[in-house]
């Protein structure tokens, strides 16, 4: 492996970098744009496994961690949402083997709900984070990752934005596969275990190890100044950004960040220092922008036009020059819809039909809301359907209007979080009942058909033991648990949905039918050697 | 700094092979000696939406998306989708289209693998080079028949 180049995106070089770290466990759930990591760490020969949601991944992680194991954990940015509970005490526990958390953020929202910036996670958890701006970078950084973790004990965050993780270029694979093999396992409760007083001093020792990577940035070679020499503008940058600064500005001097938390402040000020205008180019939130000026160091900023969308040589040249007019914009591109032949087509061809109030979740199913269905009045998160469902229904009361309200989730994304909003459904029913439409189309569709426990099948497509939606429903004392087929007995459907509606009880109607791009999947997979016995 | 660069669009919508067909340029930019970088915009888009892929070869590319006005060579499978990627031509912006193909290929499975052909009468890579890696990624008579179909796009049929 060592001095071969090849090309690569950089969610596959991420997956490279950690083999090459010999990584125990890759563990995440899919999510645009990070879903590749653990599909190309797996095809490469590395163990890697889809969680039920990214808390469990983060949570087996950590386990793996304990156990002096070296953890990836990939999701995009709102998966850290979910994972953040755990995240938050991780940092205090400090790992064992090297934990290295990647988060793809999404900035211009290409797949996802909000582009929230994760880089505030380094900061509000106490974590170091570090950036790639390339393919090449985001091996480089995982490996670097993995060192820095075990070195001070703590987990890193890799943040990636979809252009770094979709975009690619070539990798020197430079490290030679290490055999690595976590040493015994030694119990330290006095720092694993959160009881308030080893809490209180893992804290401390926590900030101390926050200023220890500061000064350990300091010195490092994590920033670097390019094109060094211009005094007229100084630019400091990190991710895809400092990439569309050398291209946007190339008269400037550049500081590129690679680690930008703990960030080098001295550096910083020092670079500042010696540029007549120094600004800070970031996509997303002020994140640098706002913790230089806490640090005392004047800095030019950026209008808030450029908090939102992605960064472009384009928009970096706006930027700089404060324009905000909007860039010139082509005719609307197509937008996506359902397949034809979709079965989520029927649901929605019926729930639009019978003027239903409708609470979406996450997935290919949100297009519901597109038209020609327009049936969708409200998609929050993962899970979110359920909760949201029973909520309306108990503002709504004991009206007509209640009883029209129903809540629609996919398989996937039911195992991730829909589980607890049943439970909710079974232990808080409201007055009229409830009903959630729970499609099951056998697989993660819209990331792209990753395996779930419900599918049979691993990450890596062995065989798995397939957990029952119905006896799930069933067994957490839903009144009733249905299962029909949207294609083949259409009439049957929805003559059930309305019986359903019109009753008091707690109903999961189970949709079940495959989607037509997994059984093509699957159709190659039965005559491929890819199924594993 | 961009001159030293050739900037190459796909545009087309979910299916139609563009992410392929830029794999296969970006592979071929790497195995000649340049620099490159790829970029695409996908996702919700393999639902039948617009997809787009952004190839840029050269000395050094730093930014890994085309620059408004900046395309050297659109590669649009959908006719419809130029109108969207507009922006990002110029005057000089080579434009390859289904009609630059036989009726046949147009509306055949292999559409992007015959505009490939029609780029690289332009670009000028080595035909053994692109016959390789059309192989590589299409086994057996599939691969056989995309060759076929590029040297239809590049007039060596």
């Amino acid at each position: 492996m060592a001095d071969k180049k090849m090309i690569l995106s950089g969610d596959g070089a991420i997956a490279y970098g950690a083999k090459a770290c010999g990584v125990t466990l890759g563990a995440g759930y899919p999510g645009t744009p990070s879903t590749e990591i653990l599909e190309t760490l797996t095809s490469i020969g590395g163990a890697a496994q889809w969680s039920p949601n990214e808390k469990v991944a983060l949570e087996v992680a950590t386990g793996v961690s304990l156990g002096n194991g070296r953890a990836l954990v990939t999701m995009k940015h709102v998966g850290l949402n979910v994972a953040a509970d755990p995240l938050f005490t991780l940092t205090y526990m400090g790992v064992n083997g090297g934990l290295v958390i990647v988060s793809a953020d999404d900035p211009g929202m290409v797949s996802s709900q909000n582009e929230q910036d994760n880089r505030n996670y380094a900061k509000f958890a106490q974590m170091p984070m570090l950036e790639p701006s390339s393919s090449q970078e985001a091996y480089d950084l995982t490996i670097r990752a993995f060192e820095l973790s075990e070195k001070f004990k703590v987990p890193v965050l890799l943040r990636m934005t979809t252009r770094v993780c979709h975009s690619m270029g070539p990798v020197a694979l430079w490290k030679e596969d290490e055999a690595f093999r976590p040493a015994p396992y030694k119990a330290d409760a006095t720092t694993k275990v959160m009881i308030p007083a080893y809490a209180r001093r893992a804290h401390v020792r926590l900030i101390q190890v926050m200023r220890d990577l500061a000064a350990y940035n300091e010195a490092s070679d994590l920033h670097t100044v390019l094109n060094p020499g211009s005094s007229e503008l100084g630019i400091l940058s990190s991710g895809v950004s400092v990439q569309h600064v050398l291209e946007a500005a190339p008269e400037a001097s550049v500081l590129q960040l690679k680690m930008t938390w703990p960030l080098p402040m001295d550096a910083i000020r020092k670079f500042a220092s010696g540029v007549k205008r120094f600004a800070v180019v970031e996509e997303g939130s002020r994140f640098l922008e706002e913790n230089l000026r806490a640090a005392g160091i004047a800095v030019e900023g950026k209008e808030d036009v450029f908090e939102c969308g992605e960064l472009s040589v384009g928009r970096v040249k706006q930027l700089l020059a404060h324009d905000t007019t909007p860039p010139p914009a082509g005719a609307p591109g197509r937008p996506p819809a359902l397949c034809p032949g979709c079965p989520h087509r029927k649901t929605f061809e019926l729930l639009s039909d019978l003027k239903l109030t409708v609470l979406g979740d996450i997935g290919c199913y949100t297009l519901g809301v597109l038209p020609p269905f327009s049936a969708m009045d409200a998609s929050e998160c993962m899970g979110a359907s359920i909760g949201m469902g029973l909520g309306l229904r108990r503002s709504l009361g004991d009206t007509p209007e209640a009883r029209r309200v129903v809540s629609v989730i996919g398989d996937s994304t039911f195992l991730h979080s829909g589980l607890t909003g049943v439970v909710d459904m079974v232990y808080n029913k409201p007055a009229t009942g409830h009903v959630v439409l729970l499609l099951d189309n056998g697989t993660t569709a819209m990331t792209g058909l990753q395996e779930h426990a419900a599918t049979g099948y691993h990450l890596d497509k062995t065989p798995a033991v397939p957990i029952k939606l119905e006896d799930v429903c069933r067994a957490l004392g839903v009144d009733h648990v249905d299962v029909v087929d949207p294609v083949g007995d259409n009439d049957g459907y929805r003559a059930l949905l309305q019986e359903r509606l019109a009753s008091n009880d707690a109903t999961v109607i189970i949709v079940r039918r495959p989607c037509l791009m997994q059984m093509k999947k699957m159709a190659k997979m039965a005559n491929s050697t890819e199924v594993k016995k | 700094m961009s001159r030293d660069i050739t900037n190459v669009l796909f545009v087309g919508i979910g299916g139609q092979g563009i992410i392929r067909a830029s794999d296969m340029l970006t592979e071929a930019a790497f195995r000649l000696g340049f620099d490159v970088k790829k970029s695409e915009l996908h996702g919700m888009s393999q639902r039948g939406g617009s997809v787009s892929s952004d190839v840029r070869f050269g000395k050094k590319v730093l930014s890994p998306m085309v620059p408004v006005g900046m395309t050297d060579y659109l590669v649009a499978v959908s006719e419809d989708q130029i109108e969207v990627a507009r922006p990002y031509l110029n005057d000089a912006t080579v434009i390859v289209r289904p009609s630059d193909l036989s009726a046949d290929d147009a509306k055949s499975r292999m559409a992007n693998i015959a505009m490939l052909g029609v780029l690289n009468r332009y670009l000028k890579f080595p035909a053994d080079l692109w016959e390789t890696l059309i192989r590589e990624n299409f086994a057996g008579p599939v691969g056989e028949a995309n060759v076929l179909a590029f040297r239809r796009g590049a007039n060596l049929a």
